[in-house]
């Protein structure tokens, strides 16, 4: 492997402040939560921060303290620590009995090796699983100025808001918290600063080497999910191509508002088939004020293929997506 | 426990047999320098470890320097202090060593092995303060502090675990590669429910691959080595 330094802060700003000194002596650097994919990166060379090549410093958050934890905040959500592990989010019984869609999210990622070591924040963050990405091609989200899925094999790439690259977000947890409509604490060398975690993917046409807004010395600090203003029930579902220890081909996060048997409103989140967690608002707005029937559902679902664009060897992820959406609404209602 | 171990005997073996070099002339007078066996002269040139417990590393301060001095410095390095089976170690680590690069090629454990490197195929699993994780996906430098279990340190007294005896009743182990990510990963899982389903095994047991897929044989094996023996 690449030698490389690595760090111990204790503080979310000694991290910073790390990752600040090693860019102002022209050395890249990587913050690293549970390292698991980012050592897969360095050891193949690949870039993790487009433009600054393999790093040179790694900044370890393990040490930091009091950011592995799900709490109870102020206002009555929860305030899910940055470093919080995959196997901790689904195994916690606030999550699992509240917000039911992010526990069966952690619960979905790949194995129990991975979701010890791996991170809320670290599975937000980590970088496309294109094949081209992965295996040294040259390609937008390297720093490079191509997509090599557009002409080669798309099967699993983008059939929403794809273009100039047309990678999918990979991440299980992120559909999940931007349909809880979570809030992202972002630190920096400015300070905090906290956004919707809508707000908080990019698209490639907006900025083709990234996936979110953070620059290189800044760190995801926390999720904070707000308190529901009823009854919530939710899920997700996803589908993949062996029963486990993979990637999403389409996935769905269904978070239900209840009153009673009607649903007030709705939010549907899918992944696996965007280069960022892809809301779907048509679909949300017919379940506005309904009682959830399984003819509601179907309607649902095809609304939440409108505008879809298939490539050459993807065009199956369109039915596939349609009946996700259905079943996962289903699913979130049937909850008691 | 055969299978799990490296054939330390067989590396030194060729030496010692090589008659027609021991029977050198131009080498007599360096007996005493080239008289270590493969393994420590790589142990002794590629690392300096400081170890706190007693490490066979008699060959580390007579062993040559690797001649590379300037790459060496230039490799940044980290003092840490881990348990490995209850040993504890305090050991000279490069930052880009994984926690599987440590304990097989620096501490002489070779139990957990090498497949894929790339966090897949989990035969590297070895458990950390309790859990499995992939050794070969963790830096050792971040387990500075923790306590690591390997395969070397199931079984109690010298005697394999009742787990281990399964699976060489339920013939778990075909080449036998896999079979001590396998174990790491079952002995966790046996760990925090003692008597799982077969589902909750094979669940449990995804993140460890099996080439010879030999998948039925292991589940029966640890659910034999259950509470209730499976029933």
């Amino acid at each position: 492997m690449k030698a490389f330094v690595n760090e111990n802060p204790g503080s979310i700003d000694e991290a910073v402040m790390l990752a600040q000194a090693a860019l102002r002596e022209g050395r890249s650097v990587s913050f690293a939560g549970g390292g698991t994919d980012l050592l897969q990166l360095v050891k193949e060379r690949v870039p993790n921060r487009p433009g600054s090549g393999v790093p040179d410093v790694l900044v370890n958050l393990k040490r930091v303290a009091g950011i592995d934890q799900v709490t109870r905040n102020d206002q009555g959500g929860l305030t899910i620590g940055g470093l919080t592990s995959l196997t901790d989010l689904g195994a916690n019984p606030q999550l699992r009995d509240r917000y039911a869609v992010l526990a069966e999210a952690a619960d979905s990622v790949a194995t129990r090796q991975i979701r010890n070591a791996g991170t809320l924040a670290g599975n937000v963050c980590q970088r496309p699983w294109c094949w081209y990405y992965r295996n040294g091609f040259d390609c937008y989200k390297a720093g490079g100025n191509q997509c090599f899925s557009i002409a080669g094999e798309n099967q699993l790439h983008a059939i929403f808001g794809g273009g100039p690259s047309f990678i999918v977000h990979p991440s299980d947890l992120a559909p999940a918290l931007v349909a809880l409509d979570a809030r992202f604490r972002v630190a920096g060398p400015g300070g905090d600063r906290s956004l919707s975690s809508n707000d908080f993917f990019v698209l490639p046409n907006e900025d083709v080497a990234h996936e979110n807004v953070l620059g290189d010395d800044e760190l995801l600090v926390s999720a904070v999910i707000p308190e529901p203003s009823g009854e919530i029930r939710s899920h997700f579902y996803k589908i993949m191509d062996r029963e486990t220890w993979t990637h999403a081909v389409v996935s769905a996060a269904v978070v239900l508002e209840m009153d009673g048997e009607i649903c007030r409103t709705a939010r549907i989140v899918l992944g696996g088939v965007a280069p960022i967690p892809w809301r779907v608002p048509a679909a949300e707005r017919l379940l506005a004020d309904q009682r959830v029937t399984p003819e509601l559902a179907d309607s649902v679902g095809i609304a939440s293929i409108e505008g879809a664009r298939p490539l050459a060897k993807n065009a199956y992820k369109v039915p596939l997506t349609r009946r996700v959406v259905e079943r996962a609404v289903l699913a979130a209602a049937a909850r008691a | 426990m055969d299978e799990f171990r490296e054939p330390d005997a067989a590396d030194s073996a060729p030496e010692n047999g090589d008659t027609s070099r021991s029977g050198s002339a131009r080498q007599e007078g360096h007996t005493s320098e080239f008289d270590v066996s493969r393994r420590d002269f790589i142990g002794g040139t590629g690392a300096t470890i400081v170890a706190a417990n007693a490490m066979p590393l008699g060959a580390q301060e007579a062993a040559p320097s690797s001649g590379n001095d300037l790459a060496e410095t230039e490799v940044p390095r980290s003092r840490i202090a881990i348990t490995v089976n209850g040993a504890r170690h305090q050991v000279d680590v490069e930052d880009r060593w994984t926690l599987n690069e440590l304990l097989r090629d620096h501490l002489e454990l070779t139990g957990s092995k090498l497949g894929c490197n790339r966090g897949e195929c989990g035969a590297c699993t070895v458990l950390v303060d309790g859990e499995p994780v992939y050794s070969c996906s963790t830096l050792a430098v971040w387990a500075d502090g923790r306590s690591i279990l390997t395969v070397e340190g199931l079984g109690e007294g010298g005697a394999i675990s009742r787990l281990q005896q399964a699976f060489i009743e339920h013939n778990a182990p075909q080449c036998g590669f896999c079979t001590s990510g396998q174990l790491m990963s079952a002995t966790a899982l046996l760990e925090r429910n003692a008597n799982p389903t077969a589902n909750e095994v094979r669940e449990a047991l995804a993140g460890n691959l099996c080439r010879c897929s030999n998948y039925n044989a292991i589940v029966e094996a640890v659910l034999a080595a259950t509470e209730t023996g499976g029933a």
